[in-house]
């Protein structure tokens, strides 16, 4: 679906400037490890700027497609469109938190920042600490990672996907094992990141705490999307 | 280029960091390559000839033995957490983080080499016969032999369940071209024999065919599940 925005005069002929709105097309995917099918034909569309929030079952799948998204899991069959390009040709675009930090414990929440930046070609510190301030850590802090609260290695997790200013957030599990402060301030963020026109994923069990935030609730169920849905009905709530 | 240059050495800096915080990998490997040099000194009681035959294939064999600790362990770290799949989301090259790992692994194994050579020179009272300076590049060419292959056959292996016996499985067959080059160029210079300039060529060719090999699959390996 495309949504046209504006128009521009080019020696009086009218050429029509226009912006996809569809963030994620998925069309058809199946992803098998072996002979189970961890997402079974999954197809939808996902509007961008938009906050969307995955609900399921262990073993639903919702990890799996969101790693197929971002590129980690290659569809056994079935198509993947990021901004309109496949998920790896759009890696900067995508920022991408897993249920593990992806960050190395003997270094400092910096350090890390640090390198991923290198990874991304931005140079210098300000951007590192900027988001490190952004996500309530100090970029002073000195500690290495491994020695961090879980709370506070979540945030340094969350810090890692956003620091290159990505138009799509995948997050897996963001508020596991956080209290439910840290939760909220989490929840927040990702508010504020959705208003600034990101798009965003998130795989919880806890989706009452995105109830008032989230933009649609997604229900899957044996690795096949069943229900979607703009607020959270009781009984996904109480699923989860 | 000057990103995969940047990358490379960035990743590179960051391995050195954890290396030198953990000191995981050179601990193991010069505490094994020790222990080799000790039990075979104690082991046979060869005179000064016969240590310059032997000697070669001793003291790469230790190395090489030594060389599969580090390699497991550079790999075993981006295990942890799964910071290897922070990598694969970025749009770094996929060679610069093989290069990276090859040339941390080939310090770690000189480091370990520069350690260890003087003191087995010691223990098996050697002083080499043939022209000493020749043992430089059969040093370069012949731990980059075993760096290069041994980083790809840990990536490779890194999803397997029984990693630290499958690399050398994988490992040690295809070496072998390259140790005997090492062990055959270490006896002539040791004993006096003549020029090791063939088994150095062949080395050199060696290190080029399975380089070009290993950077050209290396993205494959990666990007595996």
């Amino acid at each position: 679906m495309l949504h046209r925005v504006s128009c521009l005069t080019v020696s009086e002929v009218k050429i029509p400037h226009i912006v996809p709105v569809i963030a994620i097309a998925v069309s058809n995917v199946v992803k098998q490890f072996g002979r189970f099918a961890a997402l079974r034909g999954v197809s939808a569309e996902f509007d961008a700027g938009k906050f969307h929030v995955i609900l399921g079952d262990n073993g639903a799948g919702k990890t799996t497609l969101l790693r197929a998204l971002a590129g980690l899991a290659q569809p056994t069959s079935g198509t993947i469109s990021i901004l309109g390009r496949s998920p790896r040709e759009a890696c900067r675009e995508i920022g991408y938190m897993a249920h593990p930090s992806l960050l190395y414990d003997e270094m400092s929440g910096l350090e890390n920042l640090r390198y991923c930046a290198r990874l991304y070609d931005i140079a210098g510190d300000g951007r590192c600490e900027q988001v490190i301030r952004s996500v309530g850590l100090e970029p002073e802090l000195a500690r290495p990672v491994g020695q961090y609260s879980q709370g506070m290695r979540q945030r340094m997790s969350l810090a890692r996907a956003i620091f290159h200013d990505p138009r799509i957030l995948l997050l897996d599990e963001p508020f596991s094992n956080v209290d439910v402060h840290s939760a909220r301030e989490i929840v927040g963020l990702l508010k504020e990141m959705r208003d600034a026109g990101k798009t965003i994923f998130v795989v919880t069990h806890q989706a009452s705490l995105l109830e008032n935030v989230a933009d649609e609730f997604v229900r899957m169920q044996a690795g096949q999307i069943v229900e979607r849905t703009s607020g959270l009905i009781p009984n996904q709530a109480e699923a989860q | 280029m000057s990103s995969l240059r940047s990358i490379t050495l960035a990743t590179l800096t960051k391995d050195i960091r954890l290396e030198w915080r953990s000191r995981d990998a050179i601990n193991s490997m010069l505490f094994f390559s020790l222990l080799v040099v000790v039990i075979f000194s104690f082991s046979f009681d060869p005179n000064a000839e016969e240590s310059r035959q032997i000697a070669g294939g001793l003291i790469w064999v230790a190395f090489l033995f030594a060389a599969v600790v580090a390699l497991n362990q550079t790999w075993a770290r981006e295990l942890r957490n799964q910071v290897l799949d922070a990598y694969r989301v970025s749009p770094a090259p996929a060679n610069a983080l093989f290069v990276a790992k090859a040339l941390g692994n080939f310090i770690l194994v000189s480091l370990l080499e520069a350690v260890m050579a003087p003191l087995f020179m010691i223990f098996y009272n050697l002083r080499p016969l043939g022209p000493a300076w020749q043992l430089i590049p059969v040093a370069i060419l012949g731990t980059w032999a075993l760096v290069v292959n041994g980083t790809f056959f840990a990536a490779m292996s890194l999803r397997t369940r029984s990693r630290e016996i499958m690399l050398p499985l994988l490992l040690f067959p295809i070496s072998i071209p390259a140790v005997q080059s090492m062990v055959e160029a270490t006896r002539i210079i040791l004993a006096g024999d003549g020029s090791a300039r063939f088994w150095i060529v062949l080395l050199l060719t060696y290190d080029v065919v399975f380089t070009t090999a290993c950077l050209a699959l290396f993205e494959t390996i990666l990007q595996a599940e």
